[in-house]
């Protein structure tokens, strides 16, 4: 029954996560002052490479082009960035899966929760990152190990929020069905569950970039293949330029998926009378 | 049928303590109409909630047909104060909820539920969502919901508050008419004393938080009542000028 601070503070920044701030590329002019900002940035960079600061360190914008435009015409950069983005969705959908379920099942199971919740407590409290060479050990050095770390993840963060929306249920609308006889199992499938909802994908959305963590993490601790692989690889051989390309291209993958989430969410208009 | 027996109340919140009924005995019998009138707060709720089992009592016993109450009453339809719609529903689904738990066809569901669709005037909102409705609207999309399940016993926690006074009467004929074919045990709370005494067989006046007993009054208003026009018979008249005489007493105390 009681998961103390666990239950509520993450939900909360779920719900109160503030809305993702209004781009004002609506207006021209802003639009404009961006794109010179972003301009002003690189010809510093530029200008500030071999002269203010070793090149060694900051590479310069020119070199990161460059390393871009090989990487991306002998192919190797798409195979990296699919091995990436090919672990973080698994890793989301069996984080997910397993965050909702257990969500749902400690939500309604209060002996089990009881039972479960100072070793639950205590898992959530440790740096999930933390596990990575354990799972290193038991999935290899292939995409599983970083499947696992990235739906580790996000299972816990699922886990939360949908225990939260669980326990939150109006008890009226609880009393009023089973005063209308539903059984435990309909309870469950057409009161908690439904009544949970917004919470559950609350839970999802807010999870979604720290699947992308998960499985670039994962790759930087020991793989051949992945975005994560691919800066620690560049880092190992003092090429800093590769470092910028990378981390340019993971910013990239990051705005991509966001904008993928913001338009599921879009789409699922009923979530929002759910969420009354 | 329904035996409160000296059943009384309190709750304990924090370092308060609140005496919400206090040794409330009385016996309703089937397809009796029997309905609570009293000071806004003073228990009411408190008293159909535990004939539903929602909780139990913390003196005394509730015996319904013969059986203590002592988990959730599922021979009881309740329509609660506060609307219990589930927001996710449209008005159909809601109301075809309980056919739906019973495990009744899709078809058939539906169409029940339009039939009590249209007997509550909500015609044309079927497919609205709780939230787009005005509170009256939820009140009577709860009572549709409550009749069309069919439990041999009502309880109905001021159910036509929300409802102006043309469409109050709409739906207390509604009531009596669908209670009356059903052959429904009823029990209604209200503030409303013209409302108790048109529909009910026997009135019971509350004091003032801890609700008691002040008085009994059978209403032997035939049936079936012409809701529009009893209340301007002479004998209406006699049996509201009691009740009020008494109501009135709990209402200037608490003025106090």
């Amino acid at each position: 029954m009681t998961a103390p601070e666990a239950d509520t503070a993450p939900a909360d920044t779920a719900r109160e996560a503030p809305a993702e701030p209004q781009r004002e590329f609506g207006s021209g002019f802003m639009l404009i002052c961006q794109l010179a900002l972003g301009l002003v940035i690189l010809l510093a960079w530029q200008g500030a490479s071999g002269r203010l600061v070793d090149n060694f360190f900051i590479s310069n914008p020119i070199e990161v082009a460059e390393r871009l435009y090989q990487w991306v015409a002998d192919g190797s950069l798409f195979l990296h960035i699919w091995a990436t983005v090919y672990e973080t969705m698994m890793g989301f959908i069996f984080g997910a899966v397993g965050g909702v379920v257990l969500g749902i099942w400690l939500g309604v199971a209060p002996f089990t929760n009881r039972l479960l919740s100072p070793y639950l407590n205590a898992l959530n409290a440790l740096p999930k990152v933390a596990l990575a060479p354990l799972f290193v050990l038991w999935f290899g050095l292939g995409i599983a190990s970083k499947i696992a770390l990235a739906a580790v993840l996000v299972l816990f963060l699922v886990f939360l929020n949908t225990y939260a929306g669980v326990r939150e249920v109006d008890q009226d609308l609880i009393d009023g069905a089973r005063l209308m006889r539903a059984t435990r199992a309909q309870l469950i499938a057409k009161v908690i569950v439904p009544s949970a909802m917004s919470w559950v994908f609350a839970g999802l959305k807010i999870s979604v970039p720290y699947a992308l963590i998960g499985a670039v993490l994962g790759e930087m601790i020991a793989s051949n293949r992945g975005l994560g692989y691919l800066v620690q690889f560049s880092g190992s051989q003092f090429d800093s330029a590769g470092v910028f390309a990378v981390l340019i291209v993971i910013a990239l993958l990051a705005v991509a998926l966001n904008f993928l989430v913001e338009m599921v969410q879009h789409r699922m208009q009923l979530w929002r009378i759910v969420g009354r | 049928m329904i035996e409160l027996r000296h059943i009384s109340k309190t709750f304990h919140k924090r370092d308060e303590t609140v005496d919400a009924v206090r040794d409330i005995d009385m016996t309703i019998e089937q397809k009796e109409i029997v309905a609570v009138i009293g000071p806004s707060g003073c228990g009411k709720s408190t008293l159909l909630n535990m004939i539903a089992g929602l909780y139990p009592p913390s003196g005394g016993a509730v015996v319904y047909k013969g059986k203590r109450i002592t988990d959730v009453n599922t021979d009881v339809g309740y329509m609660t104060q506060k609307d219990n719609l589930l927001p996710w529903r449209t008005v159909q689904d809601n109301i075809a909820f309980p056919l739906e738990l019973a495990g009744i066809a899709k078809s058939e569901r539906l169409a029940r539920a339009a039939q009590a669709i249209k007997h509550v005037g909500l015609d044309g909102f079927e497919r609205r969502f709780p939230h787009e409705l005005s509170g009256g609207m939820r009140k009577r999309a709860c009572l549709a919901r409550m009749l069309l399940y069919g439990a041999e016993t009502a309880l109905l926690d001021e159910p036509f508050a929300a409802l102006d006074a043309q469409l109050k009467l709409a739906m207390h004929d509604l009531l009596l008419r669908l209670a009356a074919e059903a052959g429904q045990t009823v029990m209604l709370v209200t503030h409303d004393l013209m409302e108790a005494v048109t529909l009910a067989d026997r009135v019971f006046v509350c004091t003032r938080r801890p609700a008691m007993i002040a008085l009994e009054q059978r209403i032997d208003l035939k049936r079936p009542r012409d809701v529009l026009n009893v209340r301007f018979t002479n004998d209406f008249k006699h049996l509201y000028d009691a009740l009020w005489e008494r109501l009135r007493v709990e209402y200037q105390e608490e003025r106090v």
